[in-house]
């Protein structure tokens, strides 16, 4: 008997950093590799979350790994971080996260202390964001094989009545919402490895966007997309977005919020903060009509006052996401290639 | 952002950019061209070749110090980092530009130990923190930069660090703007000049190329009211005849230039008899190496490096590119073998190199119907 | 070769290593200002241009401010001059600066 691996159209001869920073280089892997030899050969759009249906119940349920340099940084930790990023990734897919399970990779050598405070981060974000820790995996690997630590999660939630999100889902017309500020995770890591020795009053937003996403639920706004811009920004998730529907976006660069240390900080390296990633913000897309109303419903809710509308849906440019300014010209921002490095010209 | 927004004013720029379509002779076609890789970046990302009109064109040039820089130096500075107990460390703008085999970061992620650092500084303190390890400073940048390098290894010299140590590829802007005059195809009108630059060497060092090659140019600052003011000054002289220096930044820039900054580099820099440009070729008295008395801090004298030349191939015109003979999409390989992803020639690789930026920017927009 | 920000000097830290705590706008830095020792020695309050961690001039506000107001003038006349472009006027005359 003879088995037949599907053919994949990667080319690369090997795994390199870029393929793990969300953008462009990420996606080849996803779609090129993955995708044949793990999903199918016809992968269908990868959401966040995936939809299962379980002896007659449907739940949502994802999985996200953790790799961050320094542990512990101003507002939050990997611990934090790893119990945000997967209830996130369930809410934007329009989930509640219920459960986790939590696989830990330890380094040996790694101060008992260490672990403990970073068991405590992930049991209080926990506690705060309502779903339990109920298993996982240990594992210890030797020294120099894993950066401390590397957390894994499986979150598993139920569906939050009132929303679908899909990017099927999305028209032309449909306005884009951004819950707050971009880019203050990002910048505060950059800052947090000390190799750059700026200072900054900054701190990351890693936080639940689950209250925020359940605001939305509960007043007809008519959702129709939502994405948590991690790992390559608002640019990758949106461009992402126009990939998939080969719609265009247009975002005005005067609406995009950002606090002014973010904003120094990427002139100062030469970053553009649409590539910088947030780990307590989400952008949704919201039918025209009912766009003003999601954003009134965000603001009044804690957490969403600094929400805003950035942009809408167009039929073209197909496939692009556009920055338009307070002149009348615009620029094109695309994925991330790799992650943002800070320049001197 | 002081001294930031207020140059970025929208009234302003309304108000400039009429002034421009007004100062701007339809019977003409104007040529400008910017020679420093950050203007063509300002000028990308506020769009602002989007709104002057289509008889004044902006050409990009040969300012982009990553451009210019020939693949056989980034190999040298792999090979170095390829040592045991070794640490080479250079600018993010470094980091994706490959080498024969490899680009910086691919070696890093390979195990080779290569670290970016927003200053030459950082550098010298990682050697004082490393002292069992060399650390190489890979050095790339204009007049605007090698101060800071100059400097940088003073202090070395004066503390008597024993474990750092520079690569220098320092060149000077005045020999790309030659050679871009030299060019027999060459037809710039003239020139938005490098800002930055002239805060070190002044204004006085572009009178050549005002006198000598009638060519008007303006010092301009990197704001979108910096660049058009400047290309209002420019369309005036033209439109007169005339051709003089003018320093439309005054703010930063002063007529003399930086007296610490010239010395510095005059002690630590000298005149290399020649050296390679990356798609200019071999241009005399145009790069700084560094004198025999800092000789132990000179990382080609403490390291072999291979030396190899390895010459883009024949199809890749970055040459005419650099030299505002061509547009980047005119440039054969362009947006099939040459892409950011896979860059042939280092102006796809470089972000703010003519043919990254045009491709980020320009490209996508053009191949697709509508416009905003 | 071009990114130079403009930040202001809070305070200076070493005179011996010549370092200045400068900010901008929420972020802060030592920065060298040795090359600013020779022309125009930096003092507190000073605003200066960041490029890789080295003051590499001083930005003079008054300069600054000269630079808006004809940046200024050049909107309004610009307006002017296409408001009496209507009336037929010849446009012989240039803004001077």
């Amino acid at each position: 008997m003879s088995s037949t691996l599907p053919k994949f159209a990667f080319l690369d001869p090997q795994i390199d950093m870029a393929h793990g920073a969300g953008g462009k280089a990420t996606r080849r892997l996803i779609d090129d590799l993955l995708g044949p030899l793990l999903y199918g050969t016809d992968a269908p759009l990868l959401p966040d979350s995936a939809r299962l249906e379980i002896a007659g119940s449907q739940v949502l349920a994802t999985s996200d790994s953790f790799v961050v340099k320094p542990l512990r940084f101003p507002g939050g930790s990997i611990g934090s971080l790893a119990v945000h990023g997967t209830v996130n990734d369930l809410a934007v897919s329009g989930a509640r996260a219920q459960a986790l399970l939590v696989n830990l990779v330890l380094e040996a050598g790694t101060e008992t202390a260490v672990l403990a405070a970073e068991l405590e981060s992930l049991s209080e974000a926990a506690r705060a964001a309502g779903v339990k820790i109920v298993g996982g995996d240990t594992k210890v690997v030797e020294k120099g094989k894993a950066d401390r630590m590397y957390i894994s999660t499986f979150g598993i939630g139920v569906p939050i009545p009132g929303l679908d999100p899909s990017p099927y889902r999305v028209r032309p017309g449909d306005r884009v919402l951004i819950s707050g500020p971009v880019g203050d995770h990002g910048i505060t890591i950059l800052l947090a490895r000390g190799d750059l020795d700026f200072e900054a009053d900054l701190c990351s937003d890693s936080r639940s966007v689950l209250p925020l996403v359940e605001a939305l639920a509960f007043v007809e706004v008519g959702v129709r997309w939502m994405r948590d811009p991690t790992r390559g920004g608002v640019a990758t998730a949106l461009n992402e977005l126009a990939g998939d529907t080969g719609l265009g976006i247009v975002l005005r660069d005067d609406d995009i919020p950002l606090r002014d240390a973010v904003r120094s900080a990427c002139e100062l390296l030469g970053l553009d903060p649409l590539h910088i990633a947030s780990e307590g913000q989400f952008l949704a897309v919201i039918a025209a009509e009912h766009a003003e109303a999601a954003l009134g419903v965000l603001r009044r809710t804690p957490g969403g006052a600094d929400s805003r509308i950035i942009g809408e849906v167009r039929e073209q440019p197909s496939g692009t996401v556009l920055v338009a300014n307070s002149y009348g010209s615009s620029r094109v921002v695309d994925m991330l290639v790799g992650d943002p490095l800070p320049r001197i010209c | 952002m002081r001294f930031v927004d207020e140059f970025r004013d929208s009234a302003l720029v309304a108000g400039a950019i009429r002034e421009i379509h007004r100062l701007a002779d339809p019977r003409r076609h104007y040529r400008l061209m910017e020679v420093c890789g950050g203007h063509t970046h300002s000028i990308y990302r506020f769009g602002l070749h989007e709104l002057l009109p289509s008889n004044v064109e902006l050409v990009h040039g040969p300012g982009c110090p990553v451009c210019v820089l020939p693949m056989g130096r980034i190999d040298d500075a792999l090979s170095i980092a390829g040592q045991p107990g070794v640490i080479v460390c250079g600018f993010g703008d470094l980091m994706r530009v490959p080498g024969k085999q490899g680009t910086p970061l691919q070696w890093r992620s390979r195990g080779a130990d290569i670290r970016i650092v927003y200053s030459p500084s950082d550098a010298l303190q990682l050697a004082l923190a490393n002292l069992e390890k060399q650390v190489v400073f890979f050095a790339i940048g204009f007049e605007t930069t090698a101060p800071s390098t100059a400097l940088t290894l003073m202090r070395a010299k004066q503390e008597g660090v024993q474990n750092f140590s520079v690569f220098s590829n320092h060149v000077t802007i005045l020999s790309a703007m030659r050679a871009v005059l030299d060019s027999p195809d060459m037809r710039i009108d003239g020139f938005i000049g490098p800002g930055h630059v002239s805060t070190v060497i002044g204004c006085e060092p572009y009178e050549w190329i005002a006198r000598q090659e009638s060519k008007p140019i303006v010092i301009a600052g990197f704001e979108p009211l910096d660049i058009l003011q400047s290309i209002i000054m420019l369309l005036r002289q033209l439109n007169v005849g005339e051709s003089r220096v003018e320093n439309q930044y005054r703010r930063a820039v002063p007529q003399r230039g930086n007296r610490a900054a010239l010395q510095a580099m005059a002690d630590v820099f000298e005149l290399r008899t020649y050296f390679e440009w990356r798609g200019l070729g071999f241009i005399a008295q145009s790069a700084l190496g560094i004198r025999e008395s800092y000789a132990p801090w000179n990382a080609e004298r403490r390291f072999n490096v291979p030396g190899i030349r390895i010459t883009d191939p024949k199809s890749a015109q970055c040459g005419e590119v650099l030299k505002g003979v061509l547009k980047p999409p005119q440039c054969k390989l362009f947006g099939k073998e040459c892409t950011p992803e896979l860059p042939v020639g280092a102006l796809m690789v470089s972000s703010e190199g003519s043919c990254a930026a045009y491709y980020q920017y320009e490209y996508r927009k053009t191949r697709i119907a509508a416009r905003v | 070769m071009c990114l130079a920000i403009p930040g202001r000097i809070v305070e200076l830290l070493s005179e011996r290593d010549n370092l200045a705590l400068v900010e901008v706008a929420g972020i802060r830095r030592r920065i060298d200002v040795g090359l600013l020792q020779l022309d125009d020695a930096p003092h507190a309050g000073d605003w200066v241009l960041i490029h890789v961690g080295f003051a590499i001039s001083k930005i003079s506000e008054e300069r600054a401010a000269e630079q808006m107001q004809i940046l200024t003038l050049l909107g309004e006349q610009a307006a002017a001059l296409e408001e009496i472009s209507g009336y037929g006027l010849p446009e012989t005359w240039e803004a001077g600066e």
